[in-house]
């Protein structure tokens, strides 16, 4: 129950030269195909494990959409299989095919009987779908009049009213407001915390890196990569810049953890420390120590303009922080081969105790998205340890100054 | 595959029962009339055709003297034939209008067609046991013979759905087939004889008309309602030869174009 086994999944569309191409091939099958191939998944081999939650990712038109409607036989594959066990909810695209012209009740039924459930233990289950999806008053009206994010409350609300064996969502979840999002993600982890499978498409780092335990990374209708969510979310990153020129690599580093590496290399990091405030480079440092982010650029290529970014990430992969000198506005430019360039960041570590890690970006723009020179993940590693402060949970060191008024209520006073 | 198809159908039950009633309180729920809409259509069309045959043009039903003669053969004809019509031309889209569905969700695509089959009987239910009604009330009811109507319609129905799949499944591929079809089908209504009997046709004529499965069809229905006796059985058998295998072949079809149709839509 619960487990997802794609076998060498493949997907392609027929295209045809003309509108009378098919008649042809279809009243003189002897002839021989008459169209082409269009792929849009190819060889895709996967399992997913009863309880696991994996996520997908990929750019626009890498073909993860279509791969949810294999897996839950909307579509049928060209090549290989995919198969389920036991019984999966999908939430896919907006509205779960509701009709525009019925109440959101109709739909809610309906929907639920295409998910092979009865009316009346749909009728059982109305009360808490309504709950759920806090549309009020809404329920009967027709879904024509609905905002999207009411469609997508109502979606899901019928979609997880019983806890599936499988749960798959696509980014339908991005379009309700951040409420629902945080409601809906409570559900998802609970489910997940019963042991329901999922599997989730989302463009969300955060969604991605804190609920699934793998990830798995689309390009042009290939699995460029399986892995931790970490790993493949800096790998996924690295790619968007890097469309066309890629060169990205991974290596696994001492303590396990894999470090990503990519850019075009007309710049690239000498060294990188982290100093207290003697100056000395240190690997530990106390929460709230005033420290220095030390980066050490060399220039490899001519250049017109270079900014450097950084970010902090927690061991989970989450950004604690970060900026880059665009932001900041201190860009440099005309940069010459064989320059060297020191950036010295100054910075009070108000961290909470834990490992962190530090990303660099060498860009020319805004964003490392275009014009990439090196992205290096896992740059830095360091360690904040609580030595001076109060103990305290979480990851930011957030000093309050407390004061506390004490008096008797004024009814206390009279009697 | 046939029994994966019914258990298929079995499990989802609900939704086909449940879309049934759904499509038909829809049809006329935001109308004043509600159902009387239902019944008030075929009404008009029964008495146009009425008043311009039987009282226009004076054209006698041979050898039925009953005031109602004329009316009662009109309907019979009128009424199976909308019941044809209307599984044929429902089916026949049913991809298409449903492509919303056959694009997010994965349930047993033969549902479908059957929710389209029941939807019919059901409005074919409602006229005809008012009909009926009628009949009863004018002392026209033709006895133990309306029983046989049952068979002739099971016929004509698995006619009509199998005719109905094989046009859905190409008109997905070919939309030319659905417009095409709507002209094919006003032919077909003047070449059955549902407005007017048989006997008033050349004899060159009649020839021809009864290759047409409907006319078959049509004249059990009438011999049955208006004269009272037991349709010829041999001459309805290769109708059914025939729409056994329009459904085989419509299934068949269906099933090997099932994968490549939700590509299409």
């Amino acid at each position: 129950m619960g487990s997802i086994v794609v076998t060498e999944l493949g997907k392609a569309y027929r295209q045809y030269p003309t509108r009378w191409s098919r008649l042809r091939e279809w009243l003189t099958p002897w002839r021989g195909p008459n169209h082409s191939l269009k792929w849009v998944l190819q060889g895709i081999s996967f399992r997913v494990s009863p309880g696991e939650a994996v996520g997908i990712i990929g750019i626009n038109g890498a073909g993860k959409s279509t791969l949810l409607k294999l897996i839950t036989g909307i579509i049928q594959p060209t090549t290989g299989s995919a198969q389920m066990g036991g019984r999966a909810a999908a939430l896919l695209e907006l509205g779960m095919g509701f009709h525009p012209d019925f109440t959101g009740r109709q739909n809610a039924i309906m929907a639920g009987q295409l998910l092979g459930l009865q009316a009346r233990e749909i009728g059982l289950l109305m009360p808490s779908i309504e709950a759920f999806a806090e549309i009020g008053e809404y329920i009967d009206q027709p879904v024509r009049v609905y905002s999207s994010g009411m469609q997508v409350r109502l979606a899901f609300a019928v979609a997880t009213a019983v806890r599936p064996d499988i749960l798959i969502v696509d980014e339908a979840l991005s379009v309700g407001d951040a409420y629902f999002q945080h409601k809906s993600f409570d559900r998802i982890r609970r489910f997940r915390e019963q042991g329901t499978t999922l599997l989730i498409v989302s463009h969300d780092r955060m969604a991605i890196q804190s609920i699934c335990d793998r990830a798995i990374l689309l390009d042009r209708g290939h699995l460029v990569k399986g892995g931790a969510p970490e790993e493949v979310m800096d790998f996924y990153n690295a790619l968007i810049a890097e469309r066309g020129n890629a060169t990205v690599t991974q290596r696994k580093t001492e303590s396990g953890r894999v470090q990503t590496i990519s850019g075009s290399g007309e710049a690239t990091v000498a060294g990188i420390t982290l100093l207290d405030d003697m100056g000395n480079p240190v690997e530990a440092i106390d929460v709230g120590a005033p420290v220095t982010l030390c980066v050490r650029v060399r220039i490899n290529a001519p250049i017109p303009r270079l900014v450097l970014g950084y970010m902090i990430k927690d061991r989970l992969g989450q950004a604690m922080f970060g900026i880059n000198t665009h932001l900041l506005e201190m860009p440099i430019e005309n940069m010459r081969a064989g320059e060297m360039v020191d950036y010295r960041f100054a910075f009070q570590a108000n961290l909470g105790p834990g490992s962190y890690s530090v990303t660099v970006a060498l860009h020319r723009d805004a964003t490392h998205v275009s014009h990439n020179y090196e992205w290096k993940d896992l740059a830095y590693l360091f360690e904040v340890i609580n030595l001076t402060k109060r103990t305290f949970s979480g990851c930011s060191w957030l000093e309050p100054e407390c004061t506390i008024s004490r008096r008797d209520s004024p009814e206390a006073v009279h009697e | 595959m046939i029994l994966d198809q019914l258990s298929g159908i079995y499990r989802f039950r609900g939704f086909i029962l449940g879309s049934v009633s759904r499509e038909f309180t829809s049809r006329y729920r935001n109308s004043m009339l509600g159902a009387a809409w239902l019944v008030l259509q075929p009404l008009a069309q029964i008495l146009v055709f009425t008043l311009i045959f039987s009282q226009v043009m004076r054209a006698r039903l041979p050898g039925v003297d009953s005031s109602f003669g004329y009316s009662i053969f009109l309907c019979s004809g009128l009424l199976t034939w909308g019941v044809f019509a209307e599984i044929v031309s429902r089916s026949q889209n049913v991809f298409l209008d449903n492509a919303n569905l056959l694009k997010k969700l994965s349930f047993p695509r033969i549902c479908l067609p059957i929710i389209v089959i029941l939807n019919a009987c059901l409005g074919f239910a409602i006229i005809f046991g008012l009909f009926t009604g009628f009949l009863i009330l004018s002392g026209n009811f033709p006895g133990w013979a309306y029983l046989a109507i049952l068979p002739v319609l099971a016929v004509q129905i698995l006619f009509a759905i199998g005719l109905g799949m094989i046009l859905g499944v190409l008109n997905v591929f070919f939309r030319d087939v659905g417009q095409l079809f709507e002209i094919v089908l006003q032919f077909w209504f003047w070449l059955t004889p549902v407005i007017y009997p048989l006997s008033t046709l050349p004899a060159w004529g009649q020839q021809i008309v009864m290759w047409n499965p409907m006319t078959r069809l049509v004249m059990a229905y009438q011999g049955i309602l208006v004269h009272g006796e037991l349709p010829d059985w041999a001459g309805l058998l290769p109708v059914a030869l025939v729409s056994l295998i329009l459904c085989l072949f419509g299934l068949r079809l269906f099933q090997r174009r099932a994968a490549e149709m939700v590509d299409e839509l």
